[in-house]
């Protein structure tokens, strides 16, 4: 497996200039705290050569932007990432179905104002954006096995970059199929950040939640429990 | 339409609002022809149940002719006589497919209020907070009933409103707490509470084949209500201390399942009582569980206690001690209305039970500002009141 890089060029010049010095600076003093500074010299030195920095790892972060890892919509370690699950009572098979038909998917999610399938792999996202403007993106299917998960991804440069996945699992017991959703959104500053928060909510969480509910309603009932437009004495 | 709309704490209004009209392919509007004020919609006057807004229709006890179907509602038509359970069903998802209606997945719109206070959300409840999914209530002209075809229960011409309108909720709610009992033949039945759920409990528990049945108030027009079968012994805790009077009453075994038809707003006379209250009115907690306290006490070892009074939020003192050291079994929960309503239409047919021997107020919706207040004090001995919309 190649050594993941997540340090950028600058940093790793830093990094490798720094320990080098370190590591001549501790070693030349034979002692045992020159021996310490030594070993974190050498550690410094090569991280600067690999682009490889565990600790970064360790906390999922990259501060890297070379062409190899801007090739994914959002990079690893970077955005946002929210996992939410429902179980709905019927077969991965039919839950599959209706959502790889994304036509659908603004029926249950609340900000989606429509989805355009161009062909098998490729659609166009419309949603509802700040003061009333629509924002749409570009969105691909990158990995695809019928009845169990579907992952897609914006294409670059689209105004939002974001990347999700579905897994589909049918439960023994006749308990339905669990549907997980991983959604991962990188949200930039200014107003394409003002515009991810606008169309994630201010709890990404709670929404994806919703939206799996009203998907399960949806698919179980055939309808979306709702008490708008109900009379009440507030009128 | 004329509805009784909730206003605030201990406040209630006879509004006109708009007539309610189908949402959903599966809704049906019912003109309502009877309705009645439920001892849990107290909770709500007093202001214990929390996400309630000035404005919404209360009631969860009506029934009425359908006057209108939604497109995907095939079972019923217009003219039908129709008994509505107070939990709303969708009738597919596994809970209900489960026979457990009241724990519905999908029909409480704001399941996430409900989810964030309990951790999972339950069905949908007529007129009972937005907790409770909001639903406009029954206690109106007309009201709009969502999954028209899985709930309402027909009713053929005939048989009185009166005789049936019970089967909506206290009925099977009394009825399911003494089945939850698990009685035994022999077996000592202990109803705290003889309010209307407590005195279908107590009903239930001779139906279900208890030896003794021992039914537990303070006010005596519900104790003579208790009695009225002829063989329902009570007991007036004002007078005795209940532990003591149910352990010589049962030969020192303690009655082998007690029912809590209380809740959380009980009275009680003992200090833990007024300890709740000084803590409910402080709001350190929403319950006063005086009755459920003594039901873990009073319990035979080995015994069920079966709670159909309702609790909302936190208790303080439960002995859990108590309960685990007798190795009592609990059981508790919204009543699965809809498995009850057949087989309990069937014995008021049969006339094994008339309901409307709980009727002690007879009114129209106008008077219902009146009528919750009567009943929440307990004044002209009032133990249920039924309102006529018109």
């Amino acid at each position: 497996m190649a050594i993941e890089r997540n340090v950028n060029d600058p940093e790793r010049w830093v990094s490798a200039i720094f320990g080098a010095a370190l590591t001549a600076y501790g070693l030349k003093r034979r002692s045992i705290g020159g021996l310490i500074l030594g070993a974190i010299g050498g550690t410094l030195l090569w991280r600067g050569a690999t682009g490889n920095c565990p600790i970064y790892s360790g906390l999922g972060v990259s501060t890297a932007t070379d062409d190899a890892v801007r090739n994914v919509s959002v990079p690893y370690g970077r955005g946002v990432r929210v996992e939410k699950a429902v179980t709905v009572n019927t077969s991965a098979e039919q839950v599959y179905r209706f959502w790889r038909d994304f036509s659908n998917l603004p029926r249950f999610m609340h900000n989606l104002e429509a989805v355009e399938v161009h062909d098998d792999k490729r659609s166009r996202w419309v949603a509802k954006g700040p003061a009333g403007k629509d924002v749409a993106w570009e969105a691909e299917i990158i990995n695809e096995i019928p009845n169990e998960l579907i992952g897609w991804r914006s294409i670059n440069g689209s105004e939002v970059d974001n990347a999700g996945s579905v897994h589909f699992k049918q439960v023994p017991g006749g308990r339905g199929t669990e549907v997980k959703v991983v959604l991962r959104y990188d949200p930039p500053a200014g107003r394409f950040g003002a515009t991810v928060s606008k169309l994630l909510g201010e709890d990404p969480a709670l929404n994806v939640q919703e939206d799996l509910r009203r998907l399960k309603m949806l698919l179980e009932t055939g309808e979306i429990a709702t008490t708008e437009g109900q009379s009440s004495g507030r009128k | 339409m004329k509805a009784v709309c909730w206003w605030g704490k201990g406040e209630v209004r006879v509004v006109d609002v708009p007539d309610p009209k189908i949402i959903n392919p599966h809704d049906a509007i019912v003109r309502v022809t009877l309705t009645a004020i439920c001892g849990s919609d107290l909770h709500l006057y007093d202001g214990y149940v929390p996400t309630m807004m000035r404005g919404d229709i209360l009631g969860h006890e009506f029934m009425g002719e359908v006057v209108e179907t939604g497109a995907a509602v095939k079972n019923l038509k217009v003219g039908d006589r129709v008994v509505v359970p107070f939990p709303i069903s969708c009738g597919r998802c596994w809970f209900c497919q489960n026979h457990q209606w009241s724990l519905c997945d999908n029909t409480n719109p704001n399941a996430w209020m409900n989810e964030a206070l309990n951790g999972f959300a339950t069905a949908g409840i007529y007129g009972y907070s937005h907790m409770y999914g909001g639903y406009a209530g029954g206690q109106a002209q007309y009201v709009r009933v969502p999954f028209a075809d899985v709930n309402p229960f027909k009713v053929p011409n005939g048989i009185p409103d009166e005789k049936v309108l019970f089967l909506t909720d206290i009925f099977p709610t009394g009825y399911q707490a003494a089945e939850q009992c698990g009685i035994q033949p022999g077996d000592t039945v202990a109803v705290w509470g003889c309010g209307p759920v407590g005195l279908f409990a107590i009903r239930s528990a001779w139906m279900l084949g208890a030896e003794r049945v021992i039914a537990i108030d303070r006010f005596r027009e519900r104790l003579d209500l208790a009695a009225g079968d002829g063989r329902t012994e009570t007991l007036d805790y004002s007078d005795e201390d209940t532990f003591d009077e149910l352990k010589d009453l049962t030969g020192g075994r303690g009655p082998d399942r007690c029912i809590d038809a209380v809740g959380m707003e009980a009275h009680g006379t003992f200090a833990d009582a007024m300890l709740d209250r000084v803590k409910q009115a402080m709001k350190l907690q929403f319950d006063r569980a005086h009755v459920l306290r003594q039901a873990i006490h009073s319990c035979r070892k080995g015994g069920t206690v079966s709670i159909p009074g309702v609790y909302a939020g936190f208790i303080d003192k439960v002995p859990m001690g108590m309960a685990f050291a007798k190795g009592l079994t609990m059981r508790m929960g919204q009543t699965h209305v809809h498995n009850y309503q057949r087989p309990l239409f069937e014995r008021i047919e049969r006339g094994d039970i008339d309901p409307s021997f709980i009727i002690t107020h007879r009114v129209t919706l106008d008077d219902a500002p009146e009528m919750y207040q009567t009943f929440r004090d307990k004044q002209d001995d009032c133990v249920k009141v039924v309102m006529r919309p018109s």
